[in-house]
């Protein structure tokens, strides 16, 4: 039964296929809706790089560099202080980007996330590549971060590339956490509205990012506790100075990031499949 | 001939709500088969059941011999959806829309190139294959969304509410392409508002509301069992239609009243308003014609509105 | 011929030389249209836009102020971090609010929900609508306007009297940055050029005099700090609200009055060419 369409398809490999690498298929979907905005990408991606580090490393560090103590890196600066700071911003930015509007375009706006399931493609696996195309741009753009953090001088230790896979961490839980949200969302999207301003603004400005979390009063620092943006700058400041903390506290961190995405992963699968089969 | 889909009692119940409540059809290889019914009816929810995305909750049903609660991917490499709405992605490109939905399928890129080409030219679009998916006509829309879902070579195509919002040239450029893949062998399950759809491209359809099955049959077979060869339209005006119709019983199969006319179902058209003029009445219009699907349909789903 | 007479009571559109079909004298009804449409939309979404600079004060200046201590404002005093840089907040969430009400509120009634073109098909010409809605960002950027300065006094971030004279340059830079942000997105016309219009924002935002002097940077680069607008912006609130006068603020102040004269006149223009021609 070959039709003018072309060769016959083997039905049951693409099957086989599917179940194998769906996850990959529609991790590639999302890579390649990207070109659309690839402009902005990379704008993003080489502009703000630039821009912060003339912003805080050149001028504000000017005002700060006066003091002294854990908020210079210990004598390195307030740039070397603030830079893992900085990459977790920057990949927590991108991660909003690729988490929020692109997906619920994907549930309501374009339903494309029901064509994939109309293909063999499971909503498992649709909502596994909403993570891990997250993973992906973040690995990116954080490297090119990271570029330029070092033509500014701002990477002491030699094991300062693994910032890199820090605030890949961090930015992929706060990715698989807006994820499971946005696919949970179905009316106008004033919910994300409010989820910028009472949960990703203040978690940057208050995630030990611009100080020291210990510079807050006790009780405003359980924020930096709970915040992926916290942990993920700790331990980017490890690897970028040698920042001193309980070997305990490290593996925390680590850890706490890597629960925070396996959680947010599983809502995500969840609700997707509610959405998708319901 | 052999079964592809066969629903025993099928079932989806939402809480306490049942959007399909026990239906049970079988549909045979190469066949058109259409799903009729108002609004809520619970066609778009039996479709998502067909295409193995949305799990029953009572009954049976298998799918080219498999069971979509276990085989769901197996079953969707052999089928092709079309939506009721359309869900192109507008990121992409015409072409790249066909390319990227392949390889959802598994398709190797060598492969789908030659085979989008084959299939922009099947749906009119060869000359659309650069353009933006919102460039694109309603139409070529849908034209495209039908490519899109033939890229598997699919045994069954799923088409839900297909020529809805179109233009009559485009229904008609659309029914032509589905004509031609039902004369290749692809067997077609299409849910339908329009009873004119419904006579051109189904050997079978089944009439459901509320979630149930009201009939079953060809089209001619439904129109035989549940209406008469011809029906006599009159207007007397809306302020005489309910008075004069008094007068008419007795007079074809069957005499309905409506605000605006009264339908007079019968074998011959022509002997009953020539009775009607006898009576000394005189229609302000009137108009014979033959018994349709809609008439049919009318009959069995009632004339309120469904919201 | 009586009946259709009476019916033509309406108000005739007033015809000008300059603005002609453009202008009915009627933007009052676009602003009554967008304070009817506030009330149905979300309440939390629309206050909690002042929050963000609130949170920026309290971050940047309570927390990072604690390390930095003192600033020395233009030519005067040393000030405190947060004093510095709280008037810099205010100037800023003033164009936000404006630009956010002028590109992408406009954005989405021009493209999406055609909500100008149902207005300029009544007696309605574009040059009620776009003052209509200018004069709605400016009313809620007022609001936000005053309440941060509420918190700044309570803070005791405002060090003299004259801050009472922030309210109406806030109102100033808001209009100065909502003119200018609408005749920008007549020009728009897909959403990814919107996005642009933010890279544009944010250099700005970081570099003009807003959190350190811009005395910090080479000559060269300071003369284009001071070609944008958000420099004269923070510079005329802080003096304000510090207390710190200068003659030179009667520039700031001039900057702002053509560049409103500007955004209109541009504006009107592009909504002729949109809608009428």
């Amino acid at each position: 039964m070959t039709t003018v369409l072309g060769a016959p398809v083997d039905h049951a490999e693409a099957a086989r296929r599917a179940r194998r690498w769906g996850f990959w298929y529609a991790t590639e979907h999302r890579l390649l809706g990207m070109r659309a905005y690839a402009g902005t990408i990379l704008a993003a991606t080489f502009g703000n790089p630039v821009i912060y580090l003339f912003a805080l490393g050149v001028g504000l560090a000017s005002l700060v560099d006066r003091s002294a103590g854990e908020i210079t890196a210990d004598g390195h600066g307030y740039l070397t202080f603030v830079a893992p700071a900085l990459l977790g911003i920057a990949a927590v930015t991108a991660a909003m980007d690729e988490s929020t509007y692109a997906v619920m375009a994907g549930f309501k706006w374009d339903a494309t996330y029901f064509a994939m399931n109309a293909a063999p493609l499971s909503p498992a696996q649709i909502a596994t590549g909403n993570v891990l195309v997250v993973v992906l741009r973040l690995l990116a753009a954080c490297t090119v971060y990271h570029l330029f953090l070092l033509a500014f001088g701002a990477v002491p230790s030699p094991l300062g590339w693994l910032t890199i896979l820090a605030a890949t961490l961090g930015g992929t839980a706060v990715a698989a956490c807006l994820v499971a949200f946005s696919s949970s969302l179905k009316g106008e999207d004033s919910p994300l509205a409010l989820v910028m301003r009472f949960v990703i603004t203040p978690m940057m400005l208050f995630s030990g990012t611009f100080f020291p979390l210990a510079s807050l009063p006790l009780f405003l620092q359980p924020i930096g506790w709970v915040s992926p943006l916290w942990h993920a700058t700790e331990l980017g400041r490890v690897f970028n100075y040698g920042m001193v903390e309980p070997i305990w506290l490290t593996a925390a961190h680590v850890l706490y990031l890597l629960a925070v995405i396996a959680i947010g992963w599983m809502l995500a699968v969840r609700i997707t499949r509610r959405r998708l089969g319901g | 001939m052999t079964a592809v889909i066969a629903a025993e009692a099928l079932e989806k119940r939402y809480g306490d709500v049942a959007a399909v409540d026990g239906i049970s059809f079988e549909v045979q290889a190469g066949e058109a088969f259409g799903l009729l019914g108002p609004n809520g009816a619970g066609k778009s929810t039996t479709m998502r059941m067909l295409g193995a995305v949305s799990s029953r909750t009572g009954g049976t049903l298998s799918i080219l011999g498999l069971d979509p609660d276990r085989s769901g991917p197996e079953i969707r490499a052999q089928l092709g959806v079309v939506p009721q709405t359309d869900n192109l992605d507008r990121e992409l490109r015409v072409r790249d829309n066909l390319l990227v939905y392949g390889r959802y399928f598994g398709m190797s890129r060598r492969d789908l190139g030659p085979r989008a080409d084959a299939l922009l030219e099947f749906a009119q679009l060869a000359d659309r294959a650069k353009a933006k998916v919102d460039e694109l006509s309603g139409g070529m829309k849908r034209r495209l969304t039908i490519a899109r879902a033939l890229v598997n070579d699919p045994r069954i195509l799923l088409l839900d509410e297909p020529t809805t919002g179109l233009d009559p040239q485009a229904r008609h450029i659309l029914w032509d392409r589905l004509f031609r893949l039902k004369e290749q062998g692809t067997t077609l399950v299409l849910t339908t508002h329009y009873m004119d759809e419904a006579e051109q491209l189904c050997d079978r359809l089944v009439v459901v509301d509320k979630g149930v099955i009201m009939a079953e049959g060809s089209p001619a077979e439904l129109i035989a069992r549940y209406s008469s060869r011809e029906v006599l339209e009159v207007r007397f005006g809306s302020e005489h239609n309910v008075r004069v119709a008094e007068q008419l019983t007795g007079l074809g199969d069957r005499v309905e009243v409506l605000p605006d006319r009264i339908l007079v179902y019968t074998d011959n058209g022509e002997r009953e308003l020539a009775a009607i003029v006898g009576q000394g009445l005189s229609p302000i219009t009137s108009l014979v014609r033959r018994s349709s699907l809609e008439d049919v349909f009318l009959r069995l789903t009632g004339r309120s509105l469904v919201e | 011929m009586t009946a259709l007479e009476q019916r033509s009571a309406a108000p005739v559109p007033r015809s000008g030389r300059l603005l002609g079909a453009l202008y009915a004298g009627n933007a009052r009804a676009v602003l009554a249209r967008g304070l009817t449409a506030t009330r149905s939309s979300n309440w939390v979404v629309v206050l909690s836009g002042f929050l963000e600079p609130v949170l920026y004060l309290l971050s940047l200046g309570i927390g990072l102020g604690s390390v930095i201590g003192t600033v020395r404002a233009g030519s005067g005093a040393e000030i405190g971090y947060a004093a510095y840089i709280a008037p810099a907040l205010l100037a800023v969430s003033a164009m936000n609010g404006a630009i956010m009400d002028s590109t992408w509120n406009v954005f989405f009634k021009m493209h999406f929900s055609k909500l100008y073109q149902g207005m300029v098909s009544t007696s309605l010409g574009p040059f009620d609508v776009a003052l209509g809605e200018i004069a709605l960002a400016l009313l809620r950027g007022a609001l936000y306007a005053l309440g941060f300065l509420v918190i700044m006094q309570a803070l005791g971030l405002n060090l003299a009297w004259t801050a009472l004279l922030a309210l109406p340059a806030i109102l100033l830079i808001a209009a100065g940055f909502a003119s200018v942000g609408m005749a920008v997105t007549s020009f728009v016309k897909t959403f990814q050029q919107m996005e642009w219009i933010q890279f544009f924002l944010l250099p700005m935002f970081l570099f003009s005099a807003t959190f350190y002097p811009i005395t910090v940077y080479p000559p060269p680069i300071q003369v284009l700090v001071q070609v944008f607008p958000l420099y004269h912006g923070v510079e005329l609130v802080r003096g304000l609200t510090t207390g710190i006068l200068e003659p030179g603020m009667l520039l700031h102040v001039l900057y702002y009055v053509v560049m409103v004269a500007l955004g209109i006149v541009f504006t009107t223009r592009r909504l002729r060419a949109l809608f009428l021609d």
